[in-house]
């Protein structure tokens, strides 16, 4: 695939995300900011409003004929996200409100029941805060203990010590799939064999993946599997969580409420049905309706075109980048999606963000909710830039020059 | 004397010569570069202000008829040009004057942004800090 090809690509894309025609600091807006939530297209925005102009209804309860339209989109949704994640029993796709309530489930609803005291939970030192305080949540309260898989200089995780960390006592290894700081694939392969070993159950914290390539839960053989919408084109407050049929069946309910139940009695009340056993109250029906187009927005797009060009930015940001005298990348993987944080000696994230950003380029600045693997690194945050399908090299060189200009102004 | 309505004024003034953001934040940086930074023995747990990204250190001296000297720091030069800003116009004043005072100029400067919360350098619980600091200044005066 050439350049131009490309570039005919991204036209294309970016004419549905009106959100990108616009000008920030009387500069095109450039959005380099994905890892934090994408960028939605027209067909997502759409069917939100489509929902409530045309066939807002409560779902599964209703018999009337709006009922019967939104519970249908709604499930023909969770049989998208099957599709999409390599399963065909929908009774394993529960809709959260994100990654973060998808993890506070299994704590909660896994942990307590199979979590003693002085078994041990297995992360890593690159995980976002979401996939830490759960565990130590849960960990406090059943007297277990942490134990954490560090990360080498080049931002990947170090295994050499993996059978010293894992035992008969490690009950679940929860680790994340693409590092959303500094953006490293990490080889969850070898950590689902080798706790398969032990007996633990393996959680894979997927909110960076699923945007960058294709992932099949069955083939990668995980108990559970977490990522938000709203880093896959789709809106915010919806989330997923997959779990395998027979550990989801040996749960108890997280939440109690409308839905989950088949019968309440004060004598005694039974559960429904997975998946609904976990999917308490009135859900974001709108939210998870829109999620639906956002997976069909996702999977309409050529594989081997996103893996090309995300490829392309990303070594045209690495490369600009390396120029720039005291430069540091942190996160230095082969195994990499296409985000890049760094800093540059003696200048401070904040103000990098800040001139960037009256340049009309949207980055992230700061610890990125990983606070450990800012310790581990000695540094109290980074620039991020993470760039999506609608970002062009073009955008990536007008990157080039804002930054070299800000760091000029800096130094 | 020189009240703090004057020294917004001048600051005022002195940005409406800038014609772009550049030549804006160019001098920002250069206020920055020339705060004189708070003593070492300041620069401790206790005066530090935090902002979830960048720090601020803050010391208050109280001074004869209620009077407030302050000094401080920042680890992002823009912080601290914002900082040199805010403290060129409280400096020396009277406390009842700098817990009553309001401080416009950020506004009019086009500067706002940065003294909202969401921003999270510091900067708008520094100025809220310097006003307790001049209320604190202002309550030790005796009493006419
Ligand atoms: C790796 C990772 N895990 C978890 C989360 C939390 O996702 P959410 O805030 O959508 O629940 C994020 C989002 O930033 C993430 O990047």
């Amino acid at each position: 695939m050439d350049d131009v090809v490309s570039i005919g690509a991204v036209e294309k894309i970016r004419k549905h995300f009106p959100i990108l025609q616009q000008e920030v600091n009387g500069k095109p807006l450039i959005y380099f900011d994905n890892a934090a939530t994408s960028q939605k297209p027209l067909s997502v925005i759409e069917s939100i409003t489509e929902y409530y102009q045309e066939y807002n209804s409560n779902i599964h309860r209703g018999v009337h004929h709006l009922a019967n339209i939104a519970t249908g989109k709604f499930e023909s949704t969770r049989q998208k996200v099957a599709d999409f994640l390599g399963t065909d029993d929908l009774g394993e796709i529960i809709f959260t409100s994100g990654t973060t309530d998808s993890i506070n489930l299994v704590a909660q609803a896994w942990g307590r029941l199979n979590i003693h005291s002085g078994d041990e939970i297995l992360v890593s030192e690159l995980e976002h805060h979401s996939n830490i305080v759960p565990w130590q949540i849960l960990a406090q309260e059943k007297n277990a203990i942490i134990k954490v898989i560090p990360v080498t200089d080049k931002g990947e995780w170090d295994l050499s010590n993996l059978e010293e960390l894992l035992s008969e006592r490690t009950k679940i290894v929860a680790v994340n799939h693409v590092s959303n700081a500094l953006g490293t694939i990490n080889p969850i392969e070898i950590i689902i064999n080798r706790s398969r070993q032990v007996g633990a159950k393996i959680l894979i914290d997927g909110a960076q993946s699923v945007v960058h390539f294709e992932v099949n839960v069955k083939s990668i053989d995980c108990d559970f599997y977490c990522f938000s919408a709203h880093k896959l084109y789709g809106p915010t407050g919806v989330g997923v969580l997959y779990g395998k049929r027979e550990v989801l069946e040996s749960m108890a309910p997280y939440r109690g409420g409308g839905e989950m139940i088949k019968t309440v009695s004060f004598k005694g009340t039974t559960y429904n049905e997975l998946p609904h056993k976990f999917e308490a109250g009135t859900p974001n029906i709108e939210g998870i309706i829109a999620f639906g187009s956002a997976i069909d927005f996702a999977t309409s797009l050529d594989k081997d075109w996103v893996q090309f060009h995300e490829k392309q930015l990303l070594d045209t940001a690495t490369t600009f980048l390396q120029e720039i005298e005291g430069m540091k990348i942190y996160g230095t993987s082969a195994q990499k999606v296409s985000v890049v944080s760094f800093l540059v000696d003696g200048i401070h994230p904040y103000d990098l963000g800040t001139l960037l950003d009256q340049q009309g380029i949207a980055v992230r600045t700061g610890h990125h909710c990983t606070q450990p693997l800012m310790e581990r690194f000695k540094i109290p945050g980074t620039v991020r830039a993470s760039f999506a399908i609608y970002n062009s090299i073009e955008e990536v060189n007008i990157f080039a020059d804002a930054l070299r200009k800000s760091v000029k102004m800096l130094r | 004397m020189e009240t703090i309505e004057d020294r917004q004024k001048e600051i005022i003034q002195e940005f409406g010569m800038f014609d772009d953001w550049m030549q804006k934040y160019e001098y920002i940086i250069e206020l920055g570069k020339d705060l004189p930074v708070i003593e070492q023995e300041f620069k401790t747990e206790d005066h530090l202000i935090k902002g979830c990204q960048s720090k601020v250190w803050l010391h208050a001296d109280f001074g004869a008829d209620g009077m407030v000297r302050f000094t401080a720091d920042s680890d992002a030069i823009i912080t601290k040009g914002l900082v040199s800003l805010v403290i060129r116009v409280l400096d020396g004043m009277n406390g009842q004057d700098i817990a009553q005072s309001d401080l416009h100029f950020v506004n009019d400067i086009g500067l706002t942004s940065h003294l909202s919360p969401t921003r999270s350098n510091g900067l708008a619980s520094m100025i809220k800090q310097m006003k307790i600091y001049g209320m604190l200044a202002a309550n030790q005066q005796p009493q006419p």
